[in-house]
């Protein structure tokens, strides 16, 4: 078998037989399904339970059935009950609540009252006063006597959202969510800075064990040292994607099962029914005084999201994470692997470390101001130059980015893998068998000019 | 036949020259002693014969021809400086190194498991490397560098870390390795077993050689004009224009007595003097050993230097 390949294997087996690495591949996902579960969980349970309010109007009628029963709450209207009639025994009589009306409500928005032994979710006291406020406003109305004002009320009741669109040089436009660019900005951006950091100081660390426990003369009396070094950055490499690939699936299958074991009955149908056409979801609003109102928005809410989510480039932001994480990779890994080779230790990779991570943080810090201003020119050049461009450019691709400017990126990347490469595999070739004295910037220079 | 040559061999670092036109020249199927002080250029010069560095000029050849990057799987090399993954299995680590040296898979298995019975440690074969007592590390270690039958075997201080009983075995085991046909390079401080080991030697001093050739001839060349003469009996052989008695001791009715000869030195002269004296079991030069040798070498060179 061909040496470096028995190299790659090595590196490769030892690391996946890890402890470490099960768990991690193991416990991530976990994480990741909570991150999607969550959410859905939250949506169901809040208004799980059924709930009865009765509502006391002190006297008037003014309100009665002005407040629509939703899903879950029934509004009973109580005539004749006093408050304190009822205050201290509602929920023996199998109410939720008790919601109590002051006549001078009108002029007096404070004049309302929910009782309850427990806290009230937000959305039923969104519906409340939703729905008060919209029979006071008709009722204000009502007295300038204006005719057909039902008529006028439905085709008057409107809602507003920015639709965003961007034109591009072509004149042809696209509309874009500028939250969801956010979300895939952050995720790409921090994704990559971690993935980044955390093999490529694999790497490094591989190379100082080889170097301390002092295998790597016997290995490079067999092979040539940079075989050595690339079979270990490649050998990383694939443990990472091997991780990656894993955790996708690992994250979907669990998903899967919490569907469809844990989660109450329609509690998933109810996501996946939002990406619904907004014409529905309109004439939904627009009846105005139908009982699915405040779903009605939520509703809406959900389908921009996911129509936001469609309409992003998915191929162009895949195709380039795994181009940025096996570029960015082979580039940090090298220099790791360098400054591995420098150092008798770990405690002394410190002084070397700091000009290898202040890009990989600036990167990180523009790619999160990209994120509020995709256009300015810092993030423009951030993502053109090599060392922060895979970690700015994953933060800048959600937003539409020209296709020269990620030519340009990806090839200056390329070429300065090759630089970097050679780079390294110099210092290396020198670093490995340098014991006892602490290297200098200045020996590092002479290394890399050693020939031979 | 020489197996193995180094010619003018020079290889300088930024501040200093670690080899100045070093020539060895290794006949095939003996064992070749490379002495030297710390910081020589032993290592040096061991790294440009495992091509692990380049010389910046002379030639390296084995078998007659220029040394190529194949040759490395015909070099077997034990560091002096040595270690294993301490997190892998001891099988499955050696199994990894006779690959990378080209062995496949079938035959480094049948080998490794030969080597193995035959040191004793194949009841190690799955223990992790940091399970293992130092001793057995280095056993491992020796079967992994000899376990692809190299031509040239180059062992940098082989017997540090071991008991006696394991010294003696790894002795045997590199006799019986040259016996076999391979040809060794022994680098070691210690000059007992160059004694004991080596059929010739290069000594390096701040990268140049000072002394090199076979041991036997070494050893009589700085024999200076000292005698020992072994005789029966007790007997105080007194000094004469002829030599100078140094020592005299006498034990379980021998007499072993060191005598140092005049110049011009003559032989006869002596021998007729020491037979008068009494009953002569033996007489010969007295041998200085090679430790001496190193010492004496090292220093006048070192003077020298000091004086210029």
């Amino acid at each position: 078998m061909n040496k470096i390949a028995l190299i790659i294997r090595r590196e490769y087996i030892t690391r996946v037989r890890k402890k470490s690495f099960l768990i991690m591949t193991f416990l991530t996902p976990f994480l990741f399904a909570l991150i999607f579960i969550i959410p859905a969980l939250v949506m169901t349970n809040e208004d799980k339970d059924f709930k009865k309010i009765a509502v006391i109007e002190d006297g008037s009628d003014l309100f009665t059935n002005v407040i629509p029963d939703t899903k879950d709450t029934d509004f009973e209207y109580l005539e004749g009950v006093k408050l304190n009639d009822i205050k201290n025994n509602f929920a023996e009589l199998g109410y939720y609540g008790v919601l109590y009306i002051s006549p001078d409500l009108v002029a007096n928005p404070d004049a309302i009252q929910l009782i309850s032994r427990k806290q009230p979710p937000i959305g039923l006291l969104d519906h409340i006063s939703g729905s008060l406020e919209k029979e006071i406003e008709k009722q204000k109305l009502l007295a300038y006597n204006i005719e057909n004002l039902d008529e006028i009320l439905r085709t008057i009741n409107t809602s507003v959202r920015v639709q965003t669109i961007k034109m591009d040089e072509t004149g042809s436009a696209r509309e874009t969510s500028t939250g969801i660019s956010m979300a895939l900005a952050y995720i790409g951006g921090f994704l990559m800075y971690m993935l980044v950091f955390m093999f490529g100081s694999m790497v490094m660390r591989g190379v100082i064990e080889e170097k301390t426990n002092r295998i790597v003369e016997v290995i490079v009396s067999s092979v040539k040292p940079v075989q050595l070094m690339l079979g270990k950055i490649i050998g990383v490499a694939l443990v990472g994607l091997t991780q990656f690939a894993l955790w996708i699936v690992l994250t979907l299958a669990l998903v899967m099962v919490v569907k469809t074991n844990l989660l109450p009955e329609g509690a998933m149908e109810q996501l996946q029914q939002l990406p619904q056409s907004f014409a529905e979801a309109d004439q939904a609003t627009a009846a105005g005084s139908a009982g699915t109102t405040v779903t009605a928005e939520q509703l809406t809410e959900f389908q921009q999201i996911f129509a936001g989510a469609l309409s992003m480039p998915w191929g162009l932001i895949i195709f380039s994470f795994v181009f940025y994480f096996l570029t960015g990779y082979l580039l940090y890994a090298s220099l790791f692997a360098a400054i591995g080779s420098a150092v008798d230790n770990e405690t002394e990779t410190q002084q070397f470390m700091l000009p290898v991570t202040i890009p990989i943080i600036l990167g990180l810090v523009v790619a999160m101001g990209t994120m509020q201003n995709p256009e300015s020119s810092l993030s423009f050049w951030f993502s053109i130059i090599p060392l922060t461009s895979p970690i700015v450019m994953m933060a800048r691709i959600p937003f539409d980015v020209p296709a020269w400017e990620i030519a340009l990126s990806m090839g200056l990347m390329l070429l300065t893998i090759v630089g970097a490469v050679w780079m390294a595999a110099k210092i290396y070739r020198t670093g490995i068998l340098m014991y006892g004295k602490k290297t200098s910037y200045k020996e590092l220079w002479k290394w890399l000019t050693y020939k031979g | 036949m020489i197996l193995f040559e180094a010619k003018e061999v020079t290889k300088r670092f930024a501040t200093q020259t670690a080899l100045d036109r070093v020539s060895v020249s290794v006949p095939e199927q003996s064992i070749y002693g490379l002495l030297g002080p710390n910081g020589a250029g032993k290592t040096t010069l061991i790294r440009i014969i495992n091509q692990i560095t380049a010389p910046d000029s002379g030639a390296i050849f084995l078998n007659g021809r220029p040394i190529n990057p194949d040759d490395v799987n015909s070099i077997g090399y034990l560091p002096e400086e040595r270690g294993l993954y301490r997190k892998m299995k001891v099988g499955e680590q050696a199994l990894y190194l006779a690959q990378l040296k080209g062995l496949s898979h079938a035959e480094a298995m049948r080998r490794l498991k030969y080597w193995f019975k035959k040191l004793a440690i194949i009841d190690w074969w799955d223990k992790k490397v940091e399970e293992l007592s130092k001793g057995m590390q280095q056993k491992v270690q020796f079967v992994t560098t000899v376990l692809h039958e190299p031509k040239l075997l180059i062992f940098d201080e082989p017997f540090t870390g071991f008991d006696p009983i394991n010294v003696k075995q790894i002795k045997d085991e590199i006799l019986f390795l040259r016996e076999r046909g391979a040809t060794i390079i022994f680098s070691t401080h210690n000059m007992s077993s160059v004694e004991e080991l080596c059929d010739n030697i290069t000594l390096i001093n701040k990268a140049q050689t000072i002394l090199e050739g076979s041991v036997e001839k070494i050893r009589h060349d700085w024999a200076g004009n000292e005698f020992e003469v072994v005789f029966g009996g007790e007997v105080n052989p007194s000094s004469n224009g002829n030599f100078t008695l140094l020592s005299s001791v006498f034990d379980e009715g021998k007499s072993r007595v060191v005598i140092k000869a005049s110049e011009p030195v003559d032989n006869n002269a002596i021998l007729r003097a020491m037979t008068a004296a009494g009953q002569v079991l033996s007489f010969n030069p007295a041998l200085p050993s090679m430790n001496e040798i190193f010492i004496r070498v090292v220093e006048t060179k070192n003077k020298e230097a000091v004086k210029n």
